[in-house]
């Protein structure tokens, strides 16, 4: 196993919440995809079924905390400041994929976009863009 | 409709919306509050929602489904009849890591209802809303499920929508 999927391992493994919602993640050389499968505990709204809006958010919000993970030697877990989260497509009782790109990491803060789809890659189902700060960074 | 049987309707959407979604359900949420377009959600700490190990602080994640959740509620707090909802967005700032081992609160208020669009403004505290962890704005689209019927979502895509709706040449 690489150093980064090591890390992508442990950090994941560290969460109690992503256990919680089942998340996982694979990587493919540098590229990571993070993994939501379908559960009936996920799901928000019971009529249609969507999978809740908040359980898309954290899938997306901690696809980014795990990418920052892997592409910064960090101490401590990023905190994050904000996010703005889209909601596209209702999330189908289906498989949900994420995938994060980080579009600047500054000294103290990193800025990451996250995008999340079920059968179509070109079909986004949410979307979240997010600022963070890097605690250990620095030090 | 009188008023007592608005805020017993508006109690009865709030148990739906908690026991009804399994999500809700298996984070524990409860209403302490409902009406007039407001609405205060609790959501117990407990371990198995931890964000962060070292510190045992509770998961962003958990914070932004309550949020999403409690918003939800005073959009349907600020009507007098049932409607489908869907959140269009929602934004977060974390102002400061919710306290280990204690229960944090939403409280959430829908302060603009358009034909179609609902804005709602809802902050995550422990004891005092004044003193905030996490603030959130979220717009919702009303009438969301419009033409869908129950059951829309196990279906392929496009097969659910009204014929108005599919683009010409679709599927």
């Amino acid at each position: 196993m690489s150093e980064a999927q090591d890390r992508l391992v442990a950090v994941l493994g560290a969460i109690p919440y992503a256990r919680f919602i089942g998340m996982k993640a694979e990587l493919a050389g540098d590229e990571m995809t993070a993994i939501l499968p379908f559960s009936p505990e996920i799901v928000g709204n019971p009529m249609l079924p969507a999978i809740h809006g908040g359980v898309l958010g954290a899938f997306m919000e901690m696809t980014a905390l795990a990418q920052l993970s892997i592409a910064e030697t960090l101490k401590r877990q990023p905190r994050t400041i904000d996010v703005s989260i889209e909601y596209l497509r209702s999330g189908r009782p289906l498989t949900t994929y994420a995938r994060a790109q980080i579009k600047k990491v500054g000294r103290r803060i990193a800025n990451v976009h996250v995008e999340a789809w079920q059968e179509q890659r070109a079909a986004p189902i949410a979307a979240l863009r997010g600022h963070f700060l890097l605690t250990g960074a620095e030090d | 409709m009188s008023e007592t049987d608005q805020n017993e309707q508006h109690r009865l959407i709030a148990k739906a919306m908690n026991e009804g979604s399994p999500q809700a359900k298996a984070l524990g949420f409860s209403t302490l509050e409902i009406g007039d377009g407001v609405a205060i959600l609790k959501v117990p700490y407990r371990t198995e929602l931890v964000g962060d190990p070292e510190t045992g602080v509770i998961a962003g994640g958990v914070v932004t489904t309550l949020l999403d959740h409690a918003s939800g509620q005073a959009v349907h707090a600020a009507m007098s009849h049932w409607t489908s909802i869907a959140t269009l967005d929602l934004r977060i700032d974390y102002m400061r890591p919710a306290e280990p081992g204690k229960d944090i609160l939403a409280r959430a208020h829908c302060y603009k209802l358009t034909r179609s669009v609902a804005f709602v403004r809802a902050v995550a505290y422990e004891t005092d809303p004044e003193d905030p962890i996490a603030a959130a704005q979220a717009a919702f689209m009303l009438d969301s499920s419009a033409g869908k019927k129950a059951g829309a979502n196990l279906k392929p895509p496009g097969s659910s929508k009204p014929e108005s709706e599919k683009k010409e040449g679709g599927q």
